[in-house]
């Protein structure tokens, strides 16, 4: 083994913990890595009496283990059915640890091809970031508003632990957002490689110093990356998946940084926050420097009645018609698929010379729809909460039908209220609640707008 | 007991049917069970699609094309209609290996099998669609034998796929069909149903069927999970 065949397979394994097929080394060369203590098998699976857990995402729900005959050794098995889009892990696989020599990546003095500047609130934030990972910090949690400018406050930051030598994971629930970051950092970073990992996308090897994740793909690294930046950790699923906070905490280095961003803490960080046992930073400004849309509650005491039959309420048909702005065009949201669907049909016969389209979570057409919307070629989207965040559209109104649906938390409902006013050009945006019963999460919500735009500086 | 698909706890509700013991398991959720959409109506008598006419265009079409009009697959009975949760479903079960969500689909399986094929002697056999050795060994079990397992009558493995075999001159119906992947490994004088997730244009049934009908098998049925 000579020294540029080891780096290259420390660049593409340290850090990891693969499944046999995941390694795209032959048997030979695979048994060598083993004999020699580069790979080391780890069980995959672990039992004791009490309980079992999967060693790749943490599960140890019993529900989610199944068994099966195995086919090679003809016992029966446990395999997760948790984690099985990964590939089946079950107790004859083990998984494979690197143990060779460390990857040493390279310093960068100035990878940053980004000439645009921050706001003042920004930089504020971005000061803050680029202290946590000079210092090697454990943690720092960034509370921006939605449409401050994360990415680019992110910017100075990610300079900063490359001029380290360090390697960086930006975390992100959705596959949608890895995409749409991708192509905007790698400008910030031109020279750089950056690889984005999603499920199904074309990158799967994960050898780039800089990487761009859903927060799924962690599972498949241990003690890998310096620097983690978990992008809207207060969303779905990261919050109610217990194996997500787990890939997470195993994916970084035992001495590495954290930083978390979101627009609407959790209350358990809120409170971590309040007791100092968080660090955090607040930017209370967009970076165009306008406050956040207030929403204003409209009563429909026919709402189930309508939604029924899928019919829009009145009262929300009179509002449409007589929106302050209307060329702007409309999102709406709605609880459900079903709602998003039949709503839409309905809406097409009522409002003629208006085009309407609806997206869900398992719309396959859902990327096209949003890039269409974004270009203006249609007028009304109709959508669950599935654009709740991390899309970003230039001129808005928001409406959402049944806001005091369980769906819409009361982060849900900031997120969504979020969406409005994105737009330097125009920077305000209405924002309706329509329901027939307000909840304490859409009071909540109203409030912490407020509250948001005091702590911005406005009234 | 939760849910095999979505996760949801499942809570019984209480009839007669949970007190008195010994009833089939909940697999699925409500929700769930709503998606998994059994078959019936006006079907094609020989492929069971939903067709109004008694026999569809394609199965026509079967009929005139394979060897001189002797379609060598008697009828398929499909149990369950596809659709995106169904594809969905079946994909994680038989791509991914989730083993277990098979349990899902049996007692259909089961119930249908008794429906449409009472009336076929004891002695007949159930035979299973073979993968091929690779497929078995990456995703460890065949779905088909899963099924065949569950029926109440005798499990015989006797086809075998065979590999990319170079091949000079292809006859009508291989170009039509591509050739034949199956051998028979022992000859089956009994009447046999063949056991299948999925009916999608009928080829791969037909194939396995001929095989089985040239070393003297006298009728061949199948039953399969879904119809495409
Ligand atoms: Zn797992
Ligand atoms: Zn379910
Ligand atoms: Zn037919």
């Amino acid at each position: 083994m000579d020294q540029a065949e080891t780096k290259e397979w420390s660049r593409r394994y340290a850090g990891k913990r693969l499944l046999r097929s995941e390694i795209l080394l032959d048997d030979p060369l695979f048994q060598q890595l083993i004999n020699t203590s580069y790979f080391t098998p780890v069980p995959s699976i672990v039992r004791n009496y009490f309980q079992t857990q999967c060693q790749r995402c943490g599960n140890q729900k019993r529900s989610l283990f199944g068994s099966i005959p195995c086919y090679s050794c003809g016992n029966v098995h446990v395999y997760c059915r948790k984690c099985i889009d990964m590939g089946r892990v079950m107790t004859c696989t083990p998984l494979y640890e690197w143990t060779g020599p460390e990857m040493d990546w390279p310093h960068h003095s100035n990878a940053c091809t980004w000439s645009g500047e921050l706001t003042e609130p920004q930089r504020k934030g971005a000061d803050c970031i680029v202290q946590a990972i000079q210092h090697r910090e454990k943690e720092l949690l960034v509370w921006a508003v939605c449409g401050a400018g994360k990415t680019e406050m992110l910017i100075p930051g990610i300079t900063e632990a490359l001029r380290h030598g360090q390697r960086i994971c930006l975390a992100t629930p959705r596959a949608d957002v890895v995409q749409e970051l991708l192509p905007r950092l790698q400008q910030a970073f031109a020279k750089l490689e950056i690889q984005a990992l999603y499920g199904g996308s074309r990158d799967r090897e994960a050898t780039a110093q800089f990487i761009i994740a859903t927060t799924h793909q962690m599972m498949r690294f241990k003690h890998a990356f310096d620097t983690v930046i978990i992008d809207e950790v207060d969303a779905f699923p990261y919050t109610n998946d217990p194996s997500l906070p787990f890939a997470a905490r195993r994916a970084i280095k035992p001495e590495g940084t954290t930083i978390y961003l979101t627009a609407t803490p959790r209350q358990q960080h809120q409170m971590q926050i309040a007791s100092k046992k968080l660090p955090h930073v607040f930017v209370p400004l967009r970076f165009h420097g306008h406050p956040l849309p207030v929403p204003e509650y409209r009563m429909c005491y026919t709402m189930k009645k309508d939604l029924a039959t899928y019919r829009p309420p009145k009262a929300f048909l009179k509002w449409y018609h007589r929106r302050k702005h209307p060329e702007r065009q409309l999102l709406l949201f709605v609880p459900s698929i079903r709602l998003a669907e039949g709503l839409s049909e309905q809406l097409s016969d009522i409002l003629h010379d208006c085009v309407i389209q609806a997206v869900h979570a398992s719309d396959k057409g859902r990327e096209q729809k949003v890039q269409q919307f974004r270009n203006r070629e249609f007028d009304l989207l109709v959508t669950t909460t599935i654009l709740e965040r991390g899309v970003t559209f230039p001129a808005v109104d928001v409406a959402v039908l049944a806001a005091n649906h369980t769906v819409f938390d009361e982060a849900a409902l900031v997120q969504i209220a979020g969406r409005a006013g994105r737009s330097p050009n125009d920077p305000e945006g209405e924002v309706l609640f329509f329901h027939d019963g307000k909840t304490e999460a859409m009071g909540a919500a109203v409030r912490s707008i407020k509250r948001m735009n005091k702590r911005g500086g406005f009234r | 007991m939760n849910c095999l698909w979505c996760d949801e706890a499942i809570i019984p509700s209480i009839t007669w049917k949970t007190i008195v013991p010994l009833t089939e398991p909940m697999y699925l959720c409500p929700a769930c069970t709503k998606e998994l959409t059994v078959l019936q109506g006006g079907r094609c008598r020989k492929c069971s699609r939903m067709s109004r006419k008694d026999l569809c265009v394609d199965c026509e079409r079967w009929q005139s094309n394979w060897s001189n009009g002797r379609d060598p697959l008697e009828w398929n009975i499909s149990v369950f209609q596809y659709n995106d949760w169904m594809q969905e479903v079946i994909s994680r079960w038989k791509y991914r290996g989730d083993y277990c969500l098979g349990k899902a689909f049996l007692p259909e399986y089961q119930r249908v099998f008794r429906q449409h094929f009472s009336f076929l002697p004891s002695n007949t056999a159930i035979v299973p669609i073979p993968l091929s050795e690779e497929r078995l060994r990456e995703r460890g079990f065949n779905q088909a034998e899963l099924l065949a397992d569950c029926l109440p009558r005798q499990t015989d493995q006797v086809l075998k796929r065979i590999h990319g075999e170079k091949q000079s001159k292809k006859t009508r119906l291989e170009r039509l069909t591509g050739k034949n992947p199956f051998k028979v490994t022992q000859t089956v004088n009994n009447p046999v149903v063949l056991a299948d997730d999925i009916y999608t244009t009928g080829t791969t049934l037909r194939h396995a069927a001929s095989v089985l009908k040239q070393n003297g098998c006298p009728k061949i049925y199948a039953l399969t999970l879904v119809r495409g």
